[in-house]
Order: structure tokens, then sequence, then C-alpha cells
């Protein structure tokens, strides 16, 4: 197990080391880099002001030497500073992951609680008009792109309370700090908690009709007790797998809701901070969200053995 | 009888006179301005930097201009700028020589910066300096640096007086120092700290600026005009998608939106959704054109840009933006609002100007045929254009306008962070660009747009000609003159088919009914926002 351990955390460098290179040279094989941005935006372009700030901002070095830069920096927990904001990119994003952090744990925890007993009432009452209902629910999840389902709310709210959960960093009140939290979580956990619901559903099905559930049934066992004593918990494994890779994907959703819901999180930043080409910004964000994948990829796979005791990590 | 109807006459008299009086005092109440308060705007990006002389569009403009001064400003309750609206900010006066080759002013004593530093002429200077490049210090961009062209050298006289010494004179200097693209920096603050933690003298304090979140300003206690400002701040929240903040708007989270940002169709939702709300439609001096790459074929070809001229039917692009609500026009914005267009019969009498558009267009066949194009031999042309849709939503129609006369257009949208790198590298065909004006003045949109050789000149038209009609303009000091040489200039470029103007856009903004003393300019989306006046009625 230790072992096991040890390789996987060893192959968790190297990927994240893959990872690094990648960011890196596709970031510089987009074209135009900042000072392109900002010199040819304002219309005039000094190629002197230009070259002066190139120098200034380390851009005229080969990519090689700009990389072991970054990449010295890192080790070193220095993150360089923002192109556009000229403030160290540690400033710019500290303190925008505790905001996304909240934010994804709500939608995740959302989509569990939401997706895992919704998929078990649609299993055991398979074939029923309550079935077939949870289905559609499910099927409208996964069809609702989050950006259009967050509008919706916002319209809502707007036109049923007269005001609408956009993010305030000092809430007045409990049910206003609940709400702009919640409800973009509820916006983005929508899709996961119907894909959850589904595979706890499929997955239920084929748990159903093993022998040891009939055996469990002739036994006496309640339906509760069957239904989630005995069946859910062997059949939570691949939804486990899901809600992990979902926590991955989760970033592509939290973008557009927090653009919808204007919640000053880190996805949101990413997408403005590669528009101006903010090249610290952007790698070192992309490197938190690989190390978070790489982690939660990690932390699933360990989670397996925790709940299956089948399931053993041989040396 | 006739005593009591007289007896009436007066009690109505009366009553008409105390109706008038208390409408009067209500009117004297309510025009009476109330301190406090912070007001509330929605930002539609986040800027680049809090430097207004290193930023080139209005989003830096509308937060960091409350926190400067210029020597001179147009009047911010004046809708329409003009030479007549300059009124004097960190200058007291202003005087020209005798050969109107020097502009001097007198300035301000006592005046001093949100840090406690004292303004002096040694700021109107270093500030000058830097815009010309002769400073030791420099702005990382210096977009603005042609308006100077013509500066010699700022000179001072003591503390209190700074003078600009021109090559040749040049009334059109005074309009763009009343820009809000030029306000006074501070000598003893780098240009690094401007873009961060600018200081200013202006009615409003600097407070924090977080990238793509929101820029807060305070109200300045010290500031040097008495009993102004009257709000107590104003905090932007920078919200990029429009449909949340116009929602916000509308559910009363914001006061204001961001100015001339709401787009006609999506005014009237606002109007329908938040009926109190006042909304003003203007123009704002930005114009949508073609750019053609006269410098390669086949557009090097003068027929088939005259053609391309004479395909264009403005009324249509008019009415399907703008449900009719904007303008047509040449280079200079027209009027009422813009000061220096031609007059309409003059307009009309320039190719693709006049009413019969199918008569236009049966010319541009017959130029297209000359060229070689006709219905059995098509043109194929790539229209490249930025890719939002205030620049898509022409490319479109005008692509659909272009098959009348043989030429087939293939939409080519661009990234807006390779918009401007492309066209200035003249890297396209034929393009749709919009061109915004920070000054309503010959000067300003001549040099920049036209020059030969000038950064902004996208299209590579280069009449030397025409150039010298340029520095003649810029130097007449009779208006009237001026104006009418300006006319004939922008005919003959519209004739050159230099960069075919297609209309002057027209947008909206809105406010709260609470919200007083905004004024929305009608001829420039750079100069109207000091919010000294803004005060909030609540």
């Amino acid at each position: 197990m230790f072992a096991y351990i040890v390789r996987r955390l060893a192959l968790m460098l190297v990927t994240l080391f893959g990872i690094s290179v990648i960011i890196f040279v596709l970031l510089r094989v987009v074209p135009g880099n900042i000072v392109d941005i900002l010199f040819d935006a304002a219309g005039f372009v000094d190629p002197t002001d230009k070259a002066n700030l190139e120098k200034e901002l380390g851009l005229d070095q080969p990519i090689v030497v700009q990389y072991l830069r970054w990449i010295g920096g890192l080790l070193h927990g220095d993150l360089g500073y923002s192109y556009v904001s000229e403030k160290p990119a540690l400033q710019e994003i500290l303190p925008r992951i505790p905001i996304t952090a909240r934010l994804a744990g709500l939608a995740l925890l959302f989509s569990a609680s939401i997706g895992i007993p919704l998929g078990v009432i649609s299993a055991v009452n398979q074939g029923t008009r309550l079935d077939y209902a949870l289905r559609v629910v499910s099927l409208s999840g996964l069809s609702l792109p989050s950006f259009w389902l967050g509008l919706l709310i916002l319209m809502a709210s707007v036109s049923l309370f007269g005001s609408m959960p956009i993010f305030n960093p000092n809430p007045k009140t409990w049910t206003e700090a609940i709400a702009i939290y919640c409800v973009p979580a509820m916006a983005v956990g929508f899709r996961s908690a119907a894909l959850t619901m589904r595979i706890t559903r499929s997955s239920m099905l084929e748990i159903l009709r093993q022998d040891y559930i009939r055996t469990a049934r002739a036994k006496g066992a309640s339906e509760r007790s069957v239904n989630y004593h005995h069946a859910l918990k062997n059949a939570v494994l691949p939804v486990i797998t899901v809600i992990g890779i979902e926590a991955a994907f989760l970033i592509g959703g939290l973008i557009v809701t927090e653009t919808v819901f204007n919640i000053p999180g880190i996805a949101r930043f990413l997408v403005e901070a590669l528009r101006w080409r903010d090249y610290p910004i952007v790698q070192n964000l992309v490197m938190l969200i690989a190390v978070v994948v790489v982690v939660t990829n990690f932390a699933v796979d360990m989670l397996y053995a925790a709940i299956d005791p089948r399931i053993r990590y041989t040396d | 009888m006739i005593e009591g109807g007289e007896q009436m006459r007066s009690v109505r008299a009366l009553a008409a006179v105390v109706i008038c009086l208390l409408a009067a005092s209500d009117v004297a109440l309510a025009a009476e301005p109330k301190q406090g308060g912070i007001l509330r705007v929605y930002h539609r990006d986040s800027p680049g930097s809090a430097s207004i002389h290193e930023g080139a569009t209005y989003s830096v403009n509308v937060p960091f201009m409350p926190i400067y001064n210029n020597l001179v400003v147009y009047n911010q309750s004046v809708a329409q700028n003009s030479i007549d609206s300059i009124v004097p900010d960190l200058a007291e006066s202003w005087a020209w020589s005798k050969d109107n080759k020097t502009l001097t002013f007198k300035l301000r004593q006592g005046v001093k910066w949100h840090d406690g530093k004292p303004f002096t002429s040694a700021d109107v200077k270093c500030t000058f300096d830097m815009l010309m490049g002769k400073s030791q210090q420099k702005f990382r961009q210096n977009p603005r640096k042609s308006w100077y062209d013509q500066v010699n050298d700022v000179t001072t006289n003591g503390d209190y007086e700074a003078s600009f010494n021109l090559k040749r004179p040049q009334p059109a200097l005074l309009a763009l120092l009343a820009s809000g693209y030029t306000p006074v920096y501070p000598c003893h603050v780098s240009p690094g700290d401007m873009r961060t933690k600018p200081v200013g003298t202006g009615p409003f304090k600097f407070v924090e600026f977080k990238a793509n979140e929101s820029i807060k300003l305070t109200r300045n206690p010290d500031y040097f005009k008495k009993g102004l400002p009257h709000l107590d701040g104003i905090e932007f929240t920078i919200i990029t998608n429009r449909s949340t903040a116009i929602l916000g708007f509308i559910s009363g989270q914001f006061d204001m939106t961001f100015p001339t940002e709401v787009s006609i169709p999506l005014l009237k939702d606002v109007k329908t959704q938040a009926p109190k709300a006042v909304c003003v439609v203007e123009p704002n001096n930005v114009a949508t054109n073609i750019i053609i790459n006269s410098s390669s074929p086949p557009f090097d070809n003068l027929d088939i840009r005259r053609a391309l001229a004479l395909a264009l039917d403005r009324k249509a692009f008019v009415s399907i933006m703008f449900e009719g609500q904007a303008d047509i026009g040449g280079t200079m914005q027209p009027g009422p609002a813009g000061l220096w267009a031609m007059p309409k019969e003059m307009l009309e009498t320039i190719p693709g100007y006049g009413p019969n558009i199918e008569a236009n267009r049966e010319e541009a066949r017959k130029l297209m045929a000359k060229a070689g194009y006709g219905s059995d031999k098509r043109l194929a042309v790539k229209v490249a254009t930025r890719n939002i849709p205030i620049y898509r939503d022409p490319a479109i129609i005008l692509i659909d306008q272009m098959k009348s006369i043989y030429i087939d257009g293939e939409l080519e949208v661009v990234d807006t962070a390779q918009w401007f790198p492309k066209v200035a590298r003249k890297d396209y065909t034929l393009g749709l660009n919009l061109t915004g004006n920070a000054v309503d003045d010959p000067d300003q949109s001549f040099y920049e747009n036209y020059s030969c050789g000038s950064e902004r000149n996208y299209t590579n038209y280069c009449n030397k000609e025409i150039e010298k009609l340029f520095d003649q303009q810029s130097e007449e000091t009779d208006t009237a003159k001026r104006k009418k040489l300006t006319w004939d200039i922008d005919k003959k470029l519209q004739e050159d088919v230099a960069r075919p103007i297609i209309f002057h856009s027209r947008t909206g903004s809105c406010w709260q009914p609470y919200v007083k003393g905004i004024t929305i300019m009608v001829n420039s989306s750079y100069n109207g926002f000091r919010y000294e006046d803004v005060w909030m009625d609540k």
C-alpha cells in the first residue's frame, strides 16, 4: 500500500511537470502577448516602447529561460506578478481561492445530496410515473446549459423578489450570504446532480438484480435496509468516480456561473487573464487547477479501498 | 354678479399665484443638491489600469476621470462639447499670443494633490513632457502622443503659469486639452504608481481597484471647488455579463448603467421592466466604417472601391441595428450633435449617399463590370471583423448588401486580442471597423485616421494634397472658414473611398430617477465623467 502511494505521488509529480510544460508552451503559441494587446489596443505602436515593455516583463528572453524562471519561482513560492494589475500574482490569486472553493464545494454537495437519493428512488421505483418524472428532470439537468439556467434564476429572482443574488463580499444578512453562494452552486451543480442521479440509478438497478440482494430479502431484511444498506453501499463506487471526474470538470461550469452571477472567483479570473495574456496569472491558475484535479483523482482512488474492502492496492 | 365674478377672478388669480409659488418653491427645493450617498454604477469590463494617459478606451475614463482635473475641461453640464463649452479647471484663465503660437494658462493657487502635496506649474510641465516623450519618466504606452505634435515645449513662469509653445497655430489644442483624456498628473508620483494607485486633484480620491471586481472612489473633502462633490463616493462593480448587469440595474442594485452602453433593443427591456428609470439615447461619436486594404488586389482598383461605396444602403443598417436611431454622415459626426459635419445637401452629392439605392447599385455594377466582374464571375473576399456583436452584426449586413454587386463576402471573425494587431499589420482585404473619436474636432479625426503613415490609418490611404488641406484647416483660426475646409476634406475623403463611413451610432444610458446632475455628452464618449455635480435625491 505504502509503495503504491509513493508511486502514485511520483506519478503525480511527473503529470504536473508535463502539464506545466504544456501550459507554458501553449500560452506562447497562442498569437499575441500582453504587449501586443496593450499597444495595439491603444492604436499606437512605438517599437522602442514596445521593446522596453517586453524587456521589463522578461518576454524578450528565450522560452526555456522564461520557463525555468517561472518554475524556479514557483518552487520558492514566488508566483511572479500580474502584468495587468502589477500586483504579486499570489496576492491576486489567494483571495479568490476560498470563493471558488466554497462555490465548488457547495455545488458538489448539492450534486451528491440530490443526485444520489433521487437515483436510488428512481431505481427502486423503476418503470413507475415517479421514475419517469425523475428521469425527465435528470435529462433536463444534462440538457440545460448552466449559463442559461443561471440567467433564468436571476430573471426569476428579479421578477419575484425584486432583487437578485449578485455577489457581495460583505453580505448584510444570513439569507443574503446563503443566497449569493447557494443559488449559483445550485445552477452549476444541477447538471452534475443529474449525471450523479443517472449513474446512481443504473448502478443500483444492476446491484438490485444480484443474488445477494435476493438473499437479503429472503432473510427478511426490510426494503429500506436492502436498498440503502446492501445495495447503495455497493452501487456507490461508480458514483464516486463520476463525482471525482465532475469535480475536475466543475471549473468549466464555474467559468460561466461566476460570470453570470458576477462572482470574483478564480474561474472567471482565469478567463480574464487569458484575454489579457497575463501569463503569470494563467500559468499559476492552471497549475493550481491541475493540482486540484490530480489530488482529487488520487483521493478518489484511495476512497475506493476505504469503501470497498475487496479492493486492495498491492505493492 | 359682475362683482362676484371679479371676486371669483381674484380668488382664481390668487390661487394661481399660490400654486405657482408652491410649484416654484418645490422646483427650488428639488433643484437644491443634497449631499451624501454612494453612487453605484456597474462597469462593463475591467480596465487595464487606472492611468488615463495610458488608456485608449473609455472603460478607463468613466471610473477614473473623477480622480483628476485638467487645465481646462468641457463644461460637465453641457451636452455638446465645443470651444464655447470649455471652462477653467486647474487653470483659472488662458490666453493665446498674438501670433496664435503660444497658449498661456494662469493656474489656480492653493490646490492640493490627494496626498497633500501642492499642485504647481511643474506638474503641468511634467505631464506634457511625458506625453511628448521628453521626460526621463516614461509611460508604458502613450497612445495620444501625436496630439502634441505641434507643441514645441511647455514652459513655466513661476509656480502658477504654464505656456504651450507651438510650431504653428493650432486652435484645436485647447479642445484636446479639455478632453477627459488629458488630466494633469503629479510630478512626484511615478507612471507605474499612477496605473495602480492614482493620485489626482479631483473631486474623488482613489480607494481601491480590484481587477474584475470593483473600483471604489471616495469624496475628496479638500476639493478646491467649494461645496463639491455632492456624493460621498462612487462604487463601480465590474460585471462583464451584460444581461446580469442590466438585471442588476432593473432590480435597483445599481443607480446607473455604464454610460452609453445600453443598446437600443436592451433599452426597451429596461423601460418595460423599470418604467421609472430615466433613459436617454444619444450619439456617441463612434463611426462604423469599412476598412479597405487599397495596397493589395482587388481593392487597389479604385473602381472596385467606388462600387463598394455605391452598394451601401446605409438606412438599412440604421433601421436593422438601431431601429432608425442612428445617423448617416461622413467622417465628422453628423449634426446637430456634431459640430463639423457637412450639410445634408452636400453629403447627398457624394456617390453612394444619394437616396436612390437601386440607381447607385446599377452604377456600381457597371464599375464592377469594367473591372471584369459580373454575375458569371463573382468576386470572393473575406470580410474581417472583431468578434463582438457591435462589429459582427453590421459585417453580416454588409456581406448581404455586397451580393448585389457581384461580391461574395465570407465573414472572418477575429478575437479581440488579435483584431488591432491584424489591422495595424494591414493583414486583411476588407474589414468592418468602429472608430471612436475622443474630441469632436477635425484635427483629432483627420490626422489620426487619414494621415500618411499614421498608426491608426488602417487603410494605407495617403494623399499628399489632402494632407496639405489637413494642415490648412488645423492652422485656421476663423471657425467658419475652418468648418468650410473641413467639409471639403470630408467630402474628398468619402469620394476617395478612404474609409467608407456607414453610420454613426447612438447608444442608451439609464439611471434611477433619484440620481440628478447626469449629463451624457452628445459628441464624445470620453469627456463627461467628472461626476462632481452628480447628487442623489434620496
